[in-house]
């Protein structure tokens, strides 16, 4: 028995996230001692537009910091240090003299900039920055949604280039105001945010002037970029005044050091409405060929960064949520597993979701969803069960991927997000992959991540060894399916992807 | 006919007429309808309503169908749904334990295990999550047969069979057994299923307190007992998570 009672000190993570803000106080042993959370407003001002109110963003931050504190009982005297994991890509500009934002947050999923990219692609394409940044040109990275604000806010250029405006994406804003804001904040984003901006060099992990100069984004807005694990600067204010903000890292990153996928090969995934799924690949950026992104894992004080390859699947859990809103099969999320475990197998029936057209490691979004090899004997049982293999083998897609760009074969998956209780689908996953699939005791991995590199730079815990130690295996599946019919599955798996493709004709009028 | 329950008669035509044509009626849409006195319409559907089974719309008066009734027809409890509710709750147990943590429910006369957790040590283990164990010797078996009717009549109809000198197979024991449990809030197996295991389950409830299933830790039995008897703060901690389980629910289902 270990639950005595728990002792401090803790570490306090901030996670501001997409469709809340978190806080959560962590011991010494990773464990979680209190919470709260907050949902902020999710602005559509057109088709394809998604917003925030990045004022309403702090409040909410500095609210659920404040709760979680008092409800862990504790003061600032017992917490080491801040860590801060954010929504990734998200970009606020602000006005450094007053602290307000100069317009809504442009939130990651925001499709606006879509052309602008394709004329920052000139004529080389979507590849233009692939070399300098690891990132293809599309629309959820930060650099883009700069110069959207600067051509369509009024005046905003001219105040941009005399010094008078920040740009950050969500880590920024928040240790900016954290720190103090107008009165003495650091203007700071670590190297996997800024990793996100498609304006940092991954080879100097420093701003690029090229890609500064064909984006026209002034050097002046730009944040100082840093660590994911060091002091940055103290909090000015709050139940957390004193307390250093020792860490910052974008949520998937921060899963993957949550996950201690510290060494090379090591992967992690994350499921949930849509999956993200990360390798990593040790101290030099591996250059993709099939269709995923580079970009930094982590980098801890001095020591070099650590690189990983990033593969994302669209449509995971929103597929069973499809199921159960829109075709009305199942009365809850869970229940896809119950009808999906009354038959044996598929029927032959194969699921493609490529509902927005085909991500990683396709890139076609000419592609629509398909529902394959149907015949009389298929029933909705067959389809459920379709429905967990399509992310099962969406994954595999993306492990081969990553097999064939950094020459690792993958040994084993961590897995987090909700539909890790679905042990059907974990299975599959594992007779998929052909490797075992292993769930870690905390699924409040994210959250934990940020803890552990803000523990790390104030010696909290000594070093990744301590963390690992930590590490606690909740289940774990190993594959059980026979080589010949794995391949013969996957073959025909293929084949549907194949089918989805081409459906839209040229790019006109979609939708 | 003569025999029947009148109010039974006009209930149930009510219900009908609801789930009929217009889904929401007033109290003298229904009254005329029927061919009843408004006062009497009132009188059945304010019993209705009290039972669930009828739901008036606070802004016109006006009545439909409730949600009892939707609950009537699914009234079972999906255990993937119960596996995912319980989950945070599980892992939490187990990390404060140090041992395995199961949850089971009752399957063709026995405990089906539809989810676990893993010693947090770094051993190798094997899922057990499709497995079955006996209702007569588990910890869970024995919280399911004391709260759940169904699972109590079939533990009397199966073979008790004695897996180690500990297993209790005799009725009279058996039932004084159940007693206890009942009567604590929880059970333990103490190797009487498996030699040098012992385990402690509580049981896990809906929102109308029927058991839905049951959750335990198991391990080494000089880990689980002290000095002969179970540890307090081990009981404690799985009555705990059961408690907040069914609490999760409780509070969310419908």
């Amino acid at each position: 028995m270990t639950d005595a009672h728990i002792t401090g000190p803790f570490i306090a993570a901030i996670d501001q996230g997409t469709t809340s803000s978190r806080c959560i106080v962590f011991d010494t042993d990773g464990r979680i001692v209190s919470v709260d959370q907050k949902e902020h407003e999710q602005i559509f001002p057109k088709p394809g537009w998604v917003e925030h109110n990045a004022a309403e963003i702090w409040t909410n931050v500095q609210e659920v910091v404040d709760s979680a504190i008092a409800k862990a009982g504790i003061t600032s005297a017992d917490v080491k240090a801040i860590g801060i994991t954010n929504q990734r890509e998200t970009t606020v500009l602000w006005d450094k003299n007053t602290g307000e934002p100069v317009h809504n947050a442009l939130v990651w999923q925001d499709t606006r900039t879509d052309a602008l990219c394709k004329e920052l692609g000139r004529n080389v394409g979507q590849d233009r920055f692939r070399r300098e940044t690891g990132l293809p040109l599309a629309s959820y990275f930060a650099g883009p949604k700069i110069r959207w604000l600067l051509d369509n806010v009024e005046g905003l250029r001219e105040r941009a280039e005399r010094g008078e405006i920040l740009f950050g994406t969500m880590d920024s804003w928040v240790i900016w105001n954290l720190t103090g804001g107008v009165d003495g904040g650091v203007h700071v984003t670590d190297v996997t945010n800024a990793s996100r901006t498609m304006l940092m060099n991954l080879h100097t992990l420093d701003w690029d002037q090229k890609i500064l100069e064909s984006m026209d984004v002034p050097a002046a807005v730009l944040p100082e970029i840093r660590s994911s694990a060091e002091v940055y600067g103290s909090a000015a204010g709050g139940a957390l005044a004193g307390v250093p903000v020792a860490s910052a890292l974008g949520d998937q990153q921060a899963a993957l050091f949550g996950q201690t996928c510290f060494a090379e090969g090591e992967a992690k995934s994350t499921y949930g409405t849509g999956t993200f799924m990360l390798m990593n690949t040790g101290s030099e950026p591996v250059n993709s060929y099939n269709g995923l992104l580079t970009t930094v894992g982590y980098r801890i004080g001095d020591q070099p960064p650590v690189y990983a390859l990033e593969g994302s699947i669209a449509v995971t859990g929103s597929l069973v949520q499809w199921m159960r809103d829109q075709m009305g099969l199942i009365s809850t999320a869970a229940e896809i597993e119950t009808l999906a475990m009354s038959v044996e197998d598929n029927g032959g029936a194969y699921f493609v979701p490529a509902f927005s057209g085909l991500f990683a490691p396709y890139w076609r979004d000419d592609a629509r969803g398909v529902i394959a090899g149907l015949t009389r004997y298929v029933t909705k049982a067959h389809i459920a069960r379709a429905v967990l293999e399509a992310t099962a083998w969406q994954t595999r897609e993306i492990s081969d991927a990553m097999t064939k760009d950094s020459g690792v074969e993958l040994t084993a998956l961590k897995v987090d997000g909700g539909m890790t209780s679905n042990n059907l689908l974990m299975q599959t996953l594992s007779d998929f992959l052909d490797a075992p699939v292993v769930r870690p005791m905390v699924a409040e991995t994210t959250c934990l991540g940020a803890a552990y590199a803000a523990g790390l730079a104030v010696g909290y815990w000594p070093d990744t060894d301590a963390l690992r130690a930590n590490w606690r295996r909740a289940a774990e599946w190993t594959p059980h399916m026979d080589a010949d019919k794995r391949d013969r599955e996957y073959k025909s798996w293929l084949k549907a992807v194949e089918r989805t493709m081409g459906w839209l004709e040229d790019d006109a009028d979609e939708e | 006919m003569a025999k029947n329950i009148q109010s039974l008669e006009r209930a149930a035509a009510m219900l009908r007429l609801l789930a009929g044509g217009e889904r929401r009626l007033g109290l003298s849409d229904i009254a005329s309808s029927l061919e009843l006195a408004k006062g009497t319409a009132h009188g059945i559907l304010r019993t209705l309503q009290a039972e669930g089974f009828v739901e008036q719309d606070p802004a016109s008066g006006r009545y439909q169908l409730g949600a009892e009734l939707l609950r009537l027809g699914n009234s079972y409890l999906d255990v993937h749904e119960l596996r995912a509710r319980a989950l945070v709750w599980t892992d939490d147990l187990a990390r404060s334990s140090g041992e395995s943590v199961h949850l089971g429910v009752l399957h063709q006369h026995g405990v089906l295990i539809v989810h676990h957790v893993f010693r947090p040590d770094d051993s190798r283990q094997v899922l057990e999550v499709g497995a079955m164990q006996p209702l007569h010797s588990t910890a869970l078996g024995k919280v399911l047969s004391a709260y759940d009717p169904v699972a109590h009549s079939e533990v009397m109809e199966v073979e008790r069979k004695a897996f180690t000198p500990r297993t209790v197979t005799g009725l009279a024991d058996f039932e004084s057994m159940l007693d206890h449990a009942r009567a604590r809030g929880w059970a333990a197996d103490v190797e009487e299923t498996w030699e040098g295991v012992a385990s402690l389950a509580a049981p896990i409830t809906d929102r109308r307190r029927m058991p839905v299933g049951a959750v335990a830790i198991t391990g080494a039995v000089e880990r689980i007992c002290d000095d002969g008897e179970l540890r307090s703060e081990l009981v404690a901690a799985v009555r705990d998570c059961a408690r907040a389980v069914s609490r999760d629910l409780g509070a969310q289902r419908f």
